[in-house]
């Protein structure tokens, strides 16, 4: 069964069109990485899947209808929004005592056992809490909450590295399993790349790419292409081209790696090239994404 | 989706591991009640410190309280019983005053400062609908905020009694009058009563009208909730040259319906003289503005669903 699945979804503030008809499906126990531009329509998006928005067209995740069932739907599914949206004043024990009143699947003794891996104290309000901890306090919450859905928009945003890095890690490693599945929409696309079963960028309200990382690995080669080659490396029609320390770097979609391996050194694109080639030719508009 | 609580629990084990996912329908609305109370520490707090403040007027007072004694010793029964009542009728009338303040302010950042600190994300997070979380905001000051300022004037009512009855005893006076006309064991039930009717139930549209104000609007709630007020009467009474709203309202303020008189007169009269609530209950008053509360809160209960942080 499909975790979630839109078709023709719309949504549209005023004359803004923040979403014009997106068709997606996300598998059970995939990890999506949901990337575009600011405005490109990524929270919009995850807004109608979490029941937050009204939108128009078909959507289903988990067998509901997001819009009309939001609370049963958070059930299953947890979400972490794009900034620390914790209340500043509450304190981490009533925010476990509140969590454990009101959600059937939550863990305390779990989140607890998170918790004792970090300095933040039981008696804390979240407004003395550092940004990193509030980030850890809500990670605590949502991984002892057995969900099936996971959303994360912009988890890690205003953190620094190391919080960054081990928030992925911990997501990972003690919270993915393959009955679960995680949609996270970001700009920090190298951090997750990693972490990704699928890959999907957005671009004006629209789907513009949508991708496993298997596909990605077998599909799409760069290029490092030696000086004298670069016009018979250009007649095979790449992608994109850029230039580092100038060499001549070329991306190609489905083209034979024996006959690009004469070409130059062959590597597998980051997904930010990827981006970077997409959105290019999606009208130049790439500086949204970070690299 | 509902296979867990449509099953048959077979062993003790599985009916241990279902247990958890079928919730009593209760329990979000409890706990949600409880988050009110910890935001807004404001409904317990505003109220014990005004009596706090009003106690140390009161102990001050206490000074005249022999002379007073002996002066009211000459006066007859009624204006005796006045003079011995009014510390405490000001008490608990001080008392309401700050539950109506406090409930004002409270329904009016109660759907609005959710949206303002994004923190309607994280409640919209969990599986508490948005009817249960409107209905507890609705709750605390038709229910919890009445119980609340019930208990602090029946403590703050027996300690003035307990030192005047001390200074008394002090100066070598009898208390058998003060006991006797202070008459609190006759207040009380009628205070609750006051508390939960007038308070709770009558004001429920104004409470009502505050929360939806609260869920609608973007900035300046407090504008919002008396602007179009003003702007009704205004009009009426410029197109048809009548204050049937403002009187409306006036009324609905000071308490209109059957014993809903209480806050005017409580200062000068016995408030046991308006202990009649089969005719609250059958007023239409309380009726209608029960059902334009109901709407109210449907209202907000709609705006919260589609609304997003400011």
């Amino acid at each position: 069964m499909a975790c979630i699945e839109a078709r023709g979804l719309r949504k549209a503030y005023g004359t803004t069109v923040a979403l014009s008809g997106v068709d997606l499906r996300v598998e059970e126990g995939r990890i999506l990485g949901l990337i575009g531009p600011n405005g490109a329509g990524k929270t919009t998006a995850l807004n109608a899947i979490l029941g937050l928005t009204p939108y128009q067209g078909e959507l289903n995740v988990l067998g509901r209808d997001p819009w009309t069932e939001r609370d049963q739907l958070m059930r299953d599914v947890c979400f972490i929004a794009d900034v620390a949206v914790l209340p500043r004043w509450i304190t981490v024990s009533q925010a476990l005592d509140y969590v454990a009143g009101v959600h059937p699947r939550f863990d305390r003794a779990k989140a607890e056992g998170f918790l004792a891996k970090t300095t933040i104290r039981r008696s804390s309000k979240v407004r003395e809490l550092s940004k990193g901890m509030v980030t850890q306090l809500h990670l605590a919450l949502v991984m002892a909450i057995d969900a099936k859905l996971l959303v994360l928009d912009e988890p890690t945003l205003g953190l620094d590295i190391l919080y960054r890095k081990q928030f992925y890690d911990s997501l990972l490693n003690d919270y993915f399993d393959r009955n679960r599945t995680i949609v996270v929409a970001t700009h920090q696309v190298e951090e997750i790349q990693h972490v990704l079963t699928d890959v999907m960028f957005i671009d004006r309200g629209r789907i513009v790419f949508d991708r496993s990382m298997e596909e990605v690995e077998s599909r799409y080669v760069e290029v490092v292409v030696r000086p004298e080659q670069v016009a018979a490396a250009r007649a095979l029609k790449p992608m994109h081209e850029r230039q580092v320390l100038g060499r001549s770097i070329l991306l190609f979609d489905h083209v034979d790696r024996h006959q690009l391996s004469a070409l130059g050194d062959l590597r597998t694109p980051s997904i930010a090239d990827l981006f970077v080639a997409v959105m290019g030719n999606q009208a130049g508009r790439a500086q949204g994404v970070a690299r | 989706m509902n296979a867990e609580s449509n099953a048959m629990p077979q062993s003790p084990l599985e009916s241990q591991v279902i247990a958890p996912a079928v919730m009593p329908a209760a329990r979000p609305m409890y706990w949600s009640v409880r988050r009110e109370l910890w935001e807004n520490r404001s409904i317990y707090i505003a109220p014990l410190a005004v009596a706090a403040v009003f106690l140390f007027g009161f102990l001050i007072s206490t000074i005249h309280l022999p002379g007073k004694m002996r002066a009211a010793s000459a006066l007859d029964p009624m204006r005796q019983h006045e003079l011995i009542a009014q510390p405490y009728l000001i008490a608990s009338g001080l008392m309401m005053l700050t539950t109506l303040v406090v409930g004002v302010f409270y329904c009016l950042d109660a759907l609005y400062g959710e949206r303002r600190d994004r923190s309607i994300l994280f409640w919209k997070s969990l599986p508490v609908s948005d009817l249960t979380t409107v209905l507890s905001k609705a709750i605390t000051p038709v229910v919890i905020l009445p119980l609340v300022t019930f208990a602090i004037t029946v403590v703050m009512q027996w300690i003035m009694l307990l030192v005047s009855t001390a200074v008394l005893l002090g100066s070598g006076l009898s208390v058998t009058t003060l006991w006797a006309h202070a008459s609190l064991f006759q207040t009380w039930p009628m205070l609750l009563y006051h508390l939960l009717t007038v308070h709770g139930l009558w004001y429920a549209p104004i409470y009502g009208w505050l929360l939806l104000v609260s869920a609608w609007a973007r900035r300046a709630p407090f504008l919002w909730a008396g602007l179009p007020l003003l702007a009704i009467g205004g009009v009426e009474k410029i197109a048809f040259n009548t204050s049937h709203f403002g009187t409306m309202l006036a009324n609905r303020m000071i308490g209109g319906g059957g014993g809903g008189d209480f806050m005017t007169g409580s200062l000068s009269m016995d408030p046991l003289m308006h202990f009649t609530p089969g005719e609250f209950l059958i007023s239409p008053g309380l009726w209608i503005g029960l059902a334009v509360a109901a709407a109210f809160l449907a209202a907000a209960v709609r705006l919260r669903r589609s609304q997003e942080p400011i």
